[in-house]
């Protein structure tokens, strides 16, 4: 007699084996350690930190290692994780005007209060291997400056406290929309469902965890026409800032540690006319770690998202609320996308039945076959 | 509260007490409007989204230290996505596990309703990808949530309506559109339409999450529940010509297997802990076929 | 006493503080058919939006009374005004894919506001389906094509087909001639007019095509820069303009 297929808790088991023996590589070869991904693949912790939303380089560099480098398995860990700690409380709101900035430029002033500082960036470097790399070696002089100084040459470490945002040079003279009225308590995307219209408190949490991917290439589309932004970057900052929390038996702010951001503001065309007063609008990013890439993109797509807010015709799908923020988690995505994988051979054991049966009304109906 | 059974580093049944509670506050809205989607606050749990996350949620939130847990994908308990979290209930929660239909209070299911009738006091938990029966009709949750709420369906009309002038039937063969209560339309998940005449006024309580679409929705004990149809064209369910090659069922419903590379197939339950009853009841199977 | 089947009162609309309707009030009879006129942007397809419920006004009402029950369209809830909407009243669109499902077959769309309506006989949807393309003069044979392999004339016929099912008493058109050849244009036409008489619809039809007012509209209103500043009888108002927009619009085309 025929036996289905049994042993589901074995294979599972074995599966694991296998992955944990993939993971580990070459057993010949070190292992490699959390303080390593931590401090030389920082980029890929920022990014999974990010997108996880949870501000944890230790257990994001533990999530790297689990994941095998693959970063959205990461992402995924540390959300899973996150989902299941205890929330104390939630932080007053950065104040980024107070970071202590490791670099900080402007699209759109040459010379601003504060200087263009460029600190670490990929910008002008040359994209070529560097073979020296593959080579053990001795670390190389860090170049470093005192705090306050307003303008360095390229590649020294600034730090700039207290240094004012770019934007405040048009908003002072009223050429930029005033700063959109907090309308409410923003939500909390993690604790109330999503629900549409969303609301801009919403929107952006929704976009500084969506996928980077998914975010610059809305970006992108916009920037070629779909949706028509014409971004100029009034200020990209990177930095540290504090995080406070009043406790409730102390009734005053404390500094619990600090973070690393980044922050971009952008400045948009024209709102207004007739009889509005015309004026540049607003796009703002901000992510966690290092990521320009996705500071900007996450301005730009912001803006995008304003279209109905200013009357404006909507033609792309970086400026639908619901076509974006349904779809810009990545392990949404990802579980939505790689759950076919799994077995489905009762809904397709229903197809084969139905097709056999619209095959018979064909033949019944005079339908050959060819 | 320390419900936290020995040596776990997480709560009872993984999500801490306050999440239970806003997953078991929509659970009681959902039972009070059956059929209608209540959004919540879906948490990412440690399996992916497309893998049960919400019903594995929903069965967290309602599970007790007393519960008896029956896990099923495909109507099998055997299959890997069932064992993986039947695996995880015993260990956050600690609780009895079984693969009998009777003797479970909670049955947490992929795709498939038991064959075994259910019975009063049972809680059947099913995982749902796509808890919008309009959303292939229409892409927008504004305007879904608005032809819900205005009891607007005249579009899921027009695609059966079209099925049968393609197709001179209804071709929706899982996850097949019902009418709760007479007032909501809803997606069964991806059961076969085998299964949908069971979710009528069924004794157990029916519970659906949808974890990545963060959506619950639920059918009362008793309710009615109709599979949508016109009145010249009425719902039917599969039927086979062939009887379980195990067991002899000849009105359960058959996986087909490929034996051999000679287009050779034998058809066996879908439903692994009916079939083995009735195997173990006597041999009546393919051999006196 | 006949009471006018649609009252508009004093309607007020603006887009981004430019006021698009301004000070707008007229009357609907049954069974007319009134014309509105006037170029591009005067705000003649904004106007025909608020009057059908689709749109909502800064102020100002709109009175329905064709079910015996007088209410205000905007008043209602939305449940109630989208029933009113596809029992009531209709809506053809210039843009076929507006107003139609083009990846639908024929049948369906016709079929779409009886089974909204609650009717579940496949084979009755079927029969007045086919009845209805029959009236609109569409081959039966294509009832199960999707109007997206119809020519622009078949579709605004379905259209129309789509809406009249339900037996509406007010319907209104934005253009329906628009965009299509001038043969095609006139039949159209005259199957509008040959319906519209046979079933005593009111018509509000939007159209800034002259000759289309003239020959289907009874009454006509001219509107310029969001106010209609001219409305009589159609022969009167085109044959002897009043008002100097009027004049202008009638004199650019030579035949008038």
């Amino acid at each position: 007699m025929y036996v289905a297929v049994k042993g589901g808790e074995e294979a599972i088991g074995n599966a694991h084996k296998l992955l944990a023996a993939q993971r580990r590589g070459d057993p010949a070869v070190p292992e490699i350690e959390i303080e390593q991904i931590g401090g030389q693949l920082s980029r890929a912790v920022a990014r999974v930190m990010a997108e996880a939303s949870l501000y944890a380089p230790r257990e994001a560099a533990l999530a790297v290692k689990q994941a095998q480098g693959d970063l959205i398995e990461a992402v995924f860990l540390l959300r899973a994780s996150r989902a299941a700690w205890p929330r104390f409380g939630y932080s007053e709101a950065l104040d980024a005007d107070k970071m202590q900035i490791k670099r900080r430029i402007s699209g759109v002033w040459k010379d601003l209060p504060g200087g263009q500082i460029l600190g670490p960036t990929f910008d002008y470097s040359h994209r070529l291997l560097d073979a020296s790399l593959a080579e053990k070696k001795e670390p190389a002089q860090t170049p470093t400056a005192e705090p306050g100084r307003e303008r360095t040459e390229a590649g020294e470490t600034e730090i700039v406290f207290d240094c004012p945002k770019a934007m405040r040079a048009l908003s002072r003279q009223g050429l930029i929309e005033e700063e959109p009225a907090v309308a409410r308590e923003p939500l909390d995307l993690t604790r109330e469902p999503l629900d549409f219209p969303a609301g801009r408190d919403l929107r952006l949490q929704n976009l500084a965890r969506a996928d980077e991917g998914f975010l610059l290439s809305l970006a992108y589309s916009s920037q070629r026409g779909f949706g028509s932004v014409h971004p100029f970057v009034s200020e990209l900052r990177l930095g540290t800032v504090k995080v406070e929390i009043i406790p409730p038996e102390l009734g005053f702010p404390l500094a619990i540690g600090e973070i690393e951001i980044t922050e971009c503001e952008t400045v948009n065309q024209f709102h207004g006319g007739g009889a509005l007063k015309p004026c540049f609008t607003r796009g703002y990013g901000l992510v966690f770690g290092c990521n320009e890439r996705k500071a900007l993109s996450m301005a730009i797509v912001d803006r995008a998202l304003r279209a109905k807010e200013f009357g404006e015709e909507i033609k792309g799908p970086a400026q639908d609320e619901e076509f974006v923020m349904q779809h810009s988690d990545n392990i949404e995505a990802a579980g939505f996308v790689e759950h076919i994988k799994l077995p489905h051979y009762v809904d397709f054991q229903a197809e084969l039945s139905m097709l056999k049966s619209l095959r018979e009304n064909y033949r019944q109906g005079g339908g050959r076959d060819e | 509260m320390n419900r936290r059974p020995e040596g776990n580093l997480y709560n009872f049944a993984y999500l801490d007490e306050n999440t239970k509670r806003m997953i078991r506050r929509a659970i009681l809205k959902a039972v009070a409007v059956p059929g209608h989607q209540t959004p919540f606050s879906s948490r990412e749990m440690p399996m992916p989204y497309g893998w049960g996350t919400g019903g594995i949620q929903v069965t967290a939130a309602v599970i007790g230290p007393d519960d008896t847990l029956k896990v099923i994908d495909q109507g099998s308990d055997d299959t890997t996505n069932a064992v993986s979290i039947r695996g995880f209930f015993a260990k956050t929660a600690g609780v009895a596990v079984s693969a009998r239909t009777e003797e479970a209070s909670i049955i947490q299911t992929r795709h498939r309703i038991p064959e075994t009738p259910l019975r009063e006091g049972q809680i059947m938990v099913y995982q749902v990808p796509l808890p919008e029966p309009l959303r292939q009709l229409e892409p927008r949750e504004t305007e879904t949530r608005t032809l819900h709420g205005l009891n607007e369906y005249g579009l899921m009309h027009v695609k059966l309506y079209e099925d049968i002038a393609k197709h001179g039937q209804i071709a929706a063969s899982y996850d097949y559109p019902v009418m709760v209560n007479d007032r909501y339309i809803m997606s069964p998940s991806p059961i076969p339409r085998f299964d949908n005449p069971k979710l009528d006024h069924s004794p157990a309580l029916q519970l659906f999450g949808a974890g990545r679409e963060k959506r619950i929705y639920a059918i009362p004990p008793y309710t009615k529940v109709k599979s949508l149809d016109f009145e010249d064209y009425p719902f039917t369910v599969q039927s086979w010509n062939e009887r379980c090659a195990i067991c002899g069922a000849e009105n359960s419903y058959l996986d087909e297997l490929v034996i051999d590379d000679q287009g050779g197939r034998l058809f066996v339950c879908s439903d692994s802990d009916f079939c083995r009853k009735r195997a173990e009841a006597g041999p009546k199977g393919a051999s006196r076929a | 006493m006949q009471k006018p089947l649609l009252s508009v009162k004093n309607i007020y609309k603006e887009f981004n503080r430019r006021p698009v309707c301004r000070e707008i009030s007229f009357d609907v009879w049954p069974g007319e058919i009134l014309g509105l006129v006037g170029e591009s942007g005067s705000g003649k397809s904004t106007l025909l939006n608020i009057i059908s419920g689709c749109l909502k006004p800064e102020s100002g009402q709109v009175i329905y009374r064709g079910d015996g029950c007088e209410r205000d369209m905007h008043a209602l809830t939305e449940g109630r005004r989208r029933l009113l909407q596809r029992t009531e009243l209709g809506f053809v669109r210039q843009n076929a894919s507006e107003g139609l499902r083009l990846n639908v077959s024929a049948g369906a769309n016709i079929g779409e506001r009886l089974m909204a309506g609650g009717a579940r006989n496949f084979a009755k949807l079927r029969r007045e389906a086919e009845n209805w393309l029959d009236k609109v003069e569409i081959d039966k044979s294509r009832l199960d094509d999707k109007p997206l392999i119809y020519s622009g004339g078949m579709r605004q016929r379905l259209q129309i087909a789509r809406n009249l099912v339900t037996s509406p008493k007010l319907v209104f058109m934005d253009e329906p001639t628009g965009g299509l050849d001038v043969s095609v244009q006139a039949r159209l036409l005259d199957l509008l007019r040959g319906l519209v008489a046979g079933l005593g619809l009111a018509v509000v039809l939007v159209t800034h095509d002259l000759a289309a007012a003239r020959l289907l509209s009874e009454r006509l209103m001219v509107m310029q820069a969001g106010r209609i500043v001219e409305s009589g009888l159609t022969d009167q108002v085109l044959d002897d303009p009043q008002h100097s927009y009027t004049q202008l619009l009638v004199a650019s085309i030579p035949q008038f």
